[in-house]
């Protein structure tokens, strides 16, 4: 099942997702909680199109390799949050 | 910070339970892994309740299916943090997480389970995708 984004669903805890947001970027880490400030990830990739690569590429290099880690904790405000997905579910 | 002993010993037990050898100290690491002979299947141990919670029963359930690795060995991050940074780099292409994984077959990393490849599976269908590694990587026809 994919996961789609609702405020207060504490269920994805500890669980590593793929966070699409509404401009086109795309983050990779544990997810922790939502708050007021935002959704909470730790351990956090991004993917960096300047840096070559298409988001598939990104995805599947990090699904095979692991996350490599730019960014302990990052909070992301709700309304830039398109959809969250648990990287295991991705078929890549 | 590591965590209370007393309360990650039942996680150790678990792995030494099911004839994992515990690496706490690098010279232990380098010993196990150094010029790594046969197969081996390399266990980061983690307190991380919804992941390692099954891993663990995951990897007990796998080592009952014919093709195991010869030996089983483990390391626990967060806790003896010299022996897991030690053992990581001779896994150095894949990013660190735990819980993991890593089937090594004469020095060469195989296959590796990430953690993300762990959460919310059941230790059924994680045991399923290691004995289906055992069988490919461990397999007497290979």
């Amino acid at each position: 099942m994919s996961h789609v984004f609702h405020p207060g669903h504490e269920a994805l805890h500890g669980v590593t997702v793929v966070l699409d947001t509404v401009s086109g970027e795309t983050y990779l880490g544990r997810y922790d909680s939502a708050d007021e400030r935002g959704v909470h990830l730790f351990d956090v990739g991004k993917h960096d199109e300047g840096a070559g690569g298409s988001r598939e590429e990104f995805l599947r290099r990090s699904a095979r390799f692991g996350i490599r880690v730019e960014q302990k904790h990052v909070v992301l405000p709700k309304a830039s949050v398109a959809r969250i997905t648990p990287l295991g579910e991705l078929t890549l | 910070m590591p965590y209370n002993p007393a309360l990650v010993a039942p996680m150790r037990e678990e792995m030494t339970r099911m004839g994992a050898r515990e690496l706490t100290t690098v010279p232990d690491v380098d010993a196990a892994l150094g010029d790594q002979k046969g197969t081996m299947l390399v266990f980061v141990n983690s307190v991380c309740g919804c992941a390692a919670g099954n891993a663990r029963p995951a990897l007990r359930l796998a080592l009952e299916h014919g093709v195991k690795p010869q030996q089983v060995v483990t390391v626990f991050a967060g806790q003896d943090l010299d022996a897991t940074a030690r053992a990581r780099q001779y896994f150095a292409d894949y990013q660190p997480s735990s819980p993991s994984m890593a089937l090594i077959r004469d020095g060469e990393v195989v296959h590796f389970v990430h953690r993300h490849q762990i959460e919310g599976r059941s230790p059924q269908v994680i045991a399923a995708d290691l004995t289906s590694a055992f069988d490919r990587h461990f397999g007497a026809a290979v």
